[in-house]
């Protein structure tokens, strides 16, 4: 195990990023953070600024507008970041991927390190997707 | 003198769950003008529902908003049946208002949640979502899925509630209406919340007039608006039922509105519960052969308000022209009354209060050039930037 996936093990710091998306997604992350499924036990805590978090999700289509601030929060971000692209419209762009000002899904825009589907994605499968993302022997594979 | 200073809330804010761009100018501590940024969240529904089939388009328009993921696809249901000219059967009826209300209770928790974070009242928010979470139960296993339920066709609805899950329902119920009792209590007892929210972002009978501001914000000030009752469709008018009113018209209001109109859904559903039991089982929609030529207007009460949508159909597969339009769009308005003149950390509340929910809203985005404040494409620039590329296009064929 590397140092940077080391550091990643333990009290995950999330930044969400709402995209130009339907709030399903939206409010299911925050479902996490509530008492029924309460990501917060294991340290995970949705963070207001985006320099202080390790983890980045991102949900809802990405239209051109959004798609310069992305980039620009993407920056923003102290590196190492975990990027987690969550709902069907983060993955791929989903049923809003014909449309006029879709600006490409997110793993076009930067690079992501997980993919969470569903329409919404449950909580438990967004629990699950972290659990898998940090269990991994080295998250940042991308990095190779 | 006192300096003028902006402060910008969002686009990308803890605060909120959507991207909106906030500008208070402030003098001091108190908001002295308003204005606010859409458009992170345009996705082109509108465009997009032209190229998809009347069947697809139930599933878009559902994803208009996810939290009121019922309310389009029943006013676009409304509007494509009076294209048709079909009565849906009662027990579709009864299915379609029973989702609907149930909608309203957890969207209604989700706002009294919401409301308290923004006060800084993080159990308020914790308590509520708590227990908001067994009617998403319920609406798994009615339609297999916590949020967009696609229940909706035209015609009728896409599943049946059968007679044995009606008991598990009515537990629920029970359960969700002792949790809103005591929610109720904790809200209406409470000092912090009365201190914070009374007096605060007070929105008058005329200001709900002259904005023409619909759903809870209107209620809360007197305006006995609802669509429900004054243009009644699906099983409204089959059970009994009252508009929920208060006339303060400050966020207290908003809020012992939207609390009280939740016991007005319970009892909505265990009415048409019991009608459900009265009609045949299976009996859930009459088949539609083709949508004729013509326009429908559809209208729903969402959780916020009055949605709209009007379909042109010029008989062919899909829709020639739908039009939304969202109870927020109007609603939003209404800041430049609530919040001027107040403090800056009244203002999130007032801002709160209403609901807003830009994923509705966002149908149109027009471009402004920041210094000279002109607008940089309007509808006939597009359309002509449009006819000068096929001339273009044409003249390279050529």
């Amino acid at each position: 195990m590397g140092f940077k996936s080391f550091c990643f093990k333990k009290s995950l710091w999330v930044f969400h990023f709402g995209g130009a998306s339907c709030n399903n997604c939206d409010i299911e992350i925050l479902d996490c953070l509530t008492p029924r499924y309460d990501l917060e036990r294991f340290g995970i805590l949705l963070v207001g600024s985006i320099r202080h978090a390790d983890v980045l999700l991102v949900n809802g289509s990405i239209n051109m507008r959004d798609r310069d601030r992305l980039i620009e929060i993407y920056n923003q971000a102290p590196k190492p970041i975990l990027v987690v692209a969550i709902g069907a419209c983060g993955c791929t762009g989903g049923i809003f991927a014909e449309g006029n000002t879709f600006a490409g899904p997110v793993d076009k825009i930067i690079p992501v390190d997980a993919y969470i589907p569903g329409c919404p994605p449950k909580p438990e499968a967004i629990i699950a997707g972290l659990v898998k993302l940090v269990n991994s022997s080295n998250p940042f594979k991308r990095d190779k | 003198m006192s300096k003028k200073f902006l402060i910008p809330i969002g686009p990308y804010h803890p605060l909120q769950e959507e991207p909106e761009l906030f500008k208070l100018y402030c003098e001091g501590e108190i908001v002295k003008d308003i204005k606010w940024e859409t458009g992170y969240n345009h996705r082109g529904i509108e465009k997009l529902s032209e190229s998809k089939t009347y069947d697809q388009v139930f599933f878009l328009v559902e994803r208009i908003c996810g939290i009121c993921s019922t309310s389009h696809p029943f006013a676009f249901a409304n509007a494509v049946e009076e294209i048709c000219r079909i009565e849906v059967p009662d027990r579709a009826k009864y299915i379609r208002s029973i989702i609907g209300e149930l909608e309203r209770i957890h969207s209604h928790l989700l706002w009294v949640g919401l409301a308290g974070h923004f006060l800084g009242y993080n159990t308020v928010f914790m308590w509520a979502w708590k227990y908001r979470e067994p009617v998403l139960d319920l609406f798994e296993m009615i339609t297999g899925n916590r949020n967009s339920y696609a229940m909706f066709k035209v015609g009728g609805v896409r599943r049946d509630i059968e007679a044995a899950k009606i008991p598990a329902i009515r537990k629920v119920l029970a359960e969700v209406k002792k949790k809103t009792d005591l929610l109720t209590g904790a809200v209406m007892d409470d000092p912090v919340i009365h201190a914070r929210t009374k007096g605060v972002g007070i929105l008058t009978k005329e200001d709900i007039l002259d904005y023409g501001a619909v759903g809870p914000t209107a209620r809360a000030s007197g305006v006995a608006i609802d669509v429900r009752k004054d243009d009644p469709y699906a099983a409204y008018p089959l059970v009994n039922w009252k508009v929920i009113t208060a006339e303060e018209g400050d966020v207290f209001a908003k809020a012992k509105v939207r609390l009280l109109e939740m016991y007005e859904s319970i009892s909505i559903i265990e009415q048409c519960l019991d009608g459900l039991l009265k009609e045949k089982e299976g009996d859930i929609a009459v088949k539609v052969k083709n949508i004729p030529e013509g326009m429908g207007t559809g209208r729903a009460e969402a959780p916020r308000g009055e949605v709209f949508h009007c379909v042109f159909s010029d008989g062919s597969n899909s829709p020639a022209r739908h039009k939304i339009r969202a109870p927020s769009y109007v609603n939003i308005a209404t800041f430049k009354k609530s919040c001027i003149g107040q403090s800056i950390s009244d203002a999130t509340i007032s801002l709160a209060a209403v609901d807003p929910c830009y994923c509705c809203t966002e149908r149109m985005a027009v471009a402004y050039d920041i210094s000279t404040g002109k607008r940089i494409m309007n509808g006939a620039e597009i359309l002509k930037a449009s006819a000068e590329k096929t001339r273009e296009i044409m003249s390279k064929l050529k």
